[in-house]
């Protein structure tokens, strides 16, 4: 066969680079912890997933002494349109072996198609032995558990640089009320203490319905948060409007807002990517926003707490909750009963697992698994991040928005609240008010 | 993993690549071997039949499934619910022409048609004029063509620069921010914000990319004025504006009109700076952004459709106009 030849000659000439240091690096493998596994040769496990390479190959090398110890062979899918394909593929009976779900909206819809397997006893134990109450509920669907989270991202995060905190004398805030009497200290320095950006594009305003997820989790604690999240707390009820309240005496004061940039409306034209990037240059001193935000600073701006650049953990408003942390994550979701697939669902809930998936990351992942050990991360700021996502005293909760009809989480959700931003009088009752009633007219009926 | 598994993760990608890439090309071409054998044995009273089913056949199929059935199911679904499924009458068009945003959005639209292709198309005829005069044409035409070369999210990506705001005290990056500056403004405004100024900003983008194109094809046509008219008429003593009023233009009038439709037909479906500029927020949004927002990011498919309609619907009367006169010029020819 001709074609073949040429292929394969085209094929050995880009490959030879790539495939030589990949050869070189099998070694001995210990198998001792992957006993309890039992063997699996021959069989073949299909992960579906969001997760594209080149972060997918950091989970792949995790599992690979799992792999060669067991006989087992993961196939990993990486898709971008995983959320859309999930469904039709679950409907056409060709659902894969195990699916990674980054939302607990998804999860719920695929438990309702009858499809998805309840998680074996060995996740579900690792699950009550690892993961918070808070995790374990995102997951649980009518009483059973369908699946341990993989990895685990935290929002509540305020980004400061402790060079300039160190220089002007100020303290990292342990409650709301000390974090407003750092920002009037610092306006008493003559500069604005606080920057922040909403536009991301077509997405444009999420980072300020994360204020407001923040803010509400914080007042009113999660029964309402969630109720408000279900639709059943509406916008223009008295709680979410003095969030509002809240948010307006926050970051739409003229004298705390907006750092090296301008003036309050100047948050609805500034990207969020630039927003904080006077936090190294010492011309903004404060910018909330989530731990991935690490990435935006340029290189070389050392993240530590005594570096550059850091982050505080966005203080509680109300002592009855006084670690509320808002994220995100995924989980792993099983299609099919059969011992490898149990198998390889288990051993990606294990610490084991999990820590090695840590160790190869060059920052900015984590997890809520409390198994992993702190140390595993290799920065300081993921050490933080992990502290807090698997604290038992922790009050976790999802984004609000991602859960929301796509209307109001996707569409008037993002523009209200940029109309907000980009408006006149944004303190005013009445502005908050035809803000909120406006986000409400838009909640689907049906 | 080691070698002999990267290996044959190449082999399992790229031989079935291939062999699928081949076969195809080989069915497609075995077809076209047996239809032609077909019509060209069809004899006497089936002869024509024959060849116009083969001939026509694949393209009305194709026609049928990439636009015919796509756009009657659109025009279903803008009568259906957000999910495609219960029957709601015309309250998907309520919504259109009543919700204050979407009046906005409409509003912005019609000044979008009526002034983007009327400016672009007109300073392109000056420019044209212009430089038929020049010395150095083809440099200048090829200077202000340039911007044609960028996509218009590339040319937004620019002009984000040129209307970047700073506030007092901070450096001041923009470009338009500093030209007013130079005049004596102290402080000027968050232009992006600053309603409805903002919308005619997003349209100069819009032109500083179009205008070079409607210049090139409008030179090309007066270039195509023969001149023995021209010479007559500078017999007959007729120079400067009036020879451009009576010669060149009615001369150049067939293009025009072919240029200022197909740049309304585009502006319709303008969706592109918008969406990177302003993402359709600060009262800027327009019907194509609408559209996409409203059936890909918030799933309403029921609105998205209703709006695609009303583009459809827009966009009919110019097509029409635009293929009638081109029948005409052919005639004419």
């Amino acid at each position: 066969m001709k074609p073949r030849r040429l292929v394969a000659a085209t094929a050995a000439a880009a490959l030879a680079a790539i495939a030589l240091p990949i050869s070189s690096a099998s070694a001995a493998v210990n198998c001792a912890p992957y006993k309890q596994y039992g063997k699996l040769t021959g069989k073949t496990v299909h992960i579906f997933t969001s997760i594209l390479s080149p972060e997918s190959d950091i989970y792949m090398k995790a599992y690979a002494d799992f792999e060669k110890c067991t006989g087992v062979t993961i196939q990993w899918e990486g898709s971008n349109d995983f959320e859309s394909q999930l469904g039709v593929r679950v409907a056409g009976g060709s659902a894969p072996d195990l699916a990674i779900i980054p939302q607990p909206g998804l999860l719920q819809q695929m438990v309702k198609t009858g499809k998805a397997v309840p998680a074996p006893a060995g996740v579900v134990a690792n699950a009550k032995k690892y993961w918070t109450a808070d995790w374990r509920a995102y997951s649980t669907v009518n009483g059973k558990y369908y699946g341990a989270p993989l990895s685990a991202n935290m929002k509540s995060l305020v980004w400061y640089s402790p060079k300039f905190f160190k220089k002007y004398k100020l303290t990292v805030p342990k409650t709301w009320a000390e974090m407003m009497k750092l920002s009037d200290q610092i306006v008493k320095l003559g500069q604005k203490p606080w920057c922040a950006g909403i536009g991301s594009g077509t997405a444009t305003g999420w980072p300020a319905t994360d204020w407001m997820e923040e803010l509400t989790l914080r007042m009113y604690g999660p029964k309402v948060y969630d109720s408000w999240v279900a639709g059943k707390t509406k916008f223009a009820s008295p709680q979410i409007e003095n969030v509002m309240k809240t948010l307006s005496k926050w970051l739409m004061n003229p004298k705390y807002v907006n750092a090296g940039i301008g003036d309050v409306k100047s948050i609805a034209t500034t990207t969020f990517q630039d927003a904080g990037l006077g936090i190294p240059k010492g011309k903004c001193f404060m910018l909330q926003q989530a731990s991935f935000y690490g990435a935006q600073f340029p290189q070389g701006t050392k993240i530590a707490p005594s570096g550059d650049v850091f982050a505080f953990f966005l203080p509680s408003i109300n002592k009855k909750w006084p670690i509320p942390v808002e994220g995100g994550g995924e989980f792993i979701v099983s299609f099919r009963n059969a011992p490898e697939v149990n198998a390889v669902q288990t051993f990606m809930s294990s610490p084991l697992y999990l820590t090695n998936r840590a160790k190869d990351s060059a920052g900015g992942w984590t997890t809520a698994n409390s198994g992993v050990p702190v140390s595993a991360y290799p920065t300081p700021l993921d050490r933080m991040v992990a502290t807090y996502l698997s604290n038992p005293k922790a009050t976790f909760r999802f984004d609000g928005s991602d859960a929301m009809p796509a209307a109001v989480g996707a569409g008037s959700f993002w523009t209200q609240m940029t109309a907000w931003f980009s408006g006149d009088n944004p303190q005013a009752t009445s502005t908050i008010d035809s803000i909120a009633k406006a986000i409400d007219a838009t909640w689907p009926t049906a | 993993m080691t070698t002999t598994n990267a290996w044959s993760d190449v082999w399992s990608q790229l031989v079935p690549k291939f062999g699928q890439i081949l076969f195809s090309i080989a069915l497609f071409a075995a077809v076209l071997v047996i239809a032609f054998w077909l019509a060209s044995r069809a004899r006497g009273k089936a002869e024509r039949p024959v060849v116009v089913t083969l001939m026509l056949g694949p393209a009305i199929v194709l026609v049928a499934i990439g636009l015919v059935v796509p756009g009657l199911q659109t025009i279903l679904f803008s009568v259906r619910d957000p999910y495609g499924q219960g029957f709601v009458g015309l309250q998907n068009f309520g919504w259109a022409f009543t919700d204050p945003g979407m009046r906005q959005t409409l509003t912005n639209t019609v000044l979008w048609i009526v002034l983007a292709p009327i400016l672009s198309t007109g300073i392109g005829l000056l420019l044209a004029v212009l430089v038929d005069r020049i010395k150095r044409e083809a440099l200048a035409k090829a200077l202000i063509f340039m911007p044609m070369a960028i996509s218009f999210v590339g040319a937004s990506v620019v002009w984000k620069f040129v209307y970047q705001y700073a506030g007092p005290g901070n450096p001041q990056i923009g470009l338009l921010s500093s030209i007013v500056m130079a005049f004596g403004v102290k402080n000027p405004p968050n232009w992006m914000l600053t309603q409805p100024l903002n919308t005619f900003l997003l349209m100069v983008i819009y032109i500083w990319v179009q205008t070079g194109f409607a210049m090139v094809v409008l030179s090309a046509a007066i270039k195509a004025v023969p001149m023995d008219i021209n010479e007559a008429a500078s017999l007959d003593g007729a120079t400067g504006f009036r020879l451009f009023r009576t010669i060149t233009m009615p001369m150049v009038r067939g293009t025009f009109v072919v240029v200022l439709t197909t740049a309304m037909v585009a502006t319709l479906k303008l969706f592109d700076i918008v969406r990177t500029m302003t993402g359709g927020n600060f009262g800027t949004s327009v019907l194509a952004n609408e559209m996409y927002s409203q059936t890909f990011v918030q799933f309403n498919s029921g609105h998205g459709a209703a709006l695609a309609v009303i583009l459809f619907i827009g966009v009919t009367p110019m097509i029409w106009y635009n293929v009638r006169s081109l029948r005409k010029e052919r005639t004419i020819r």
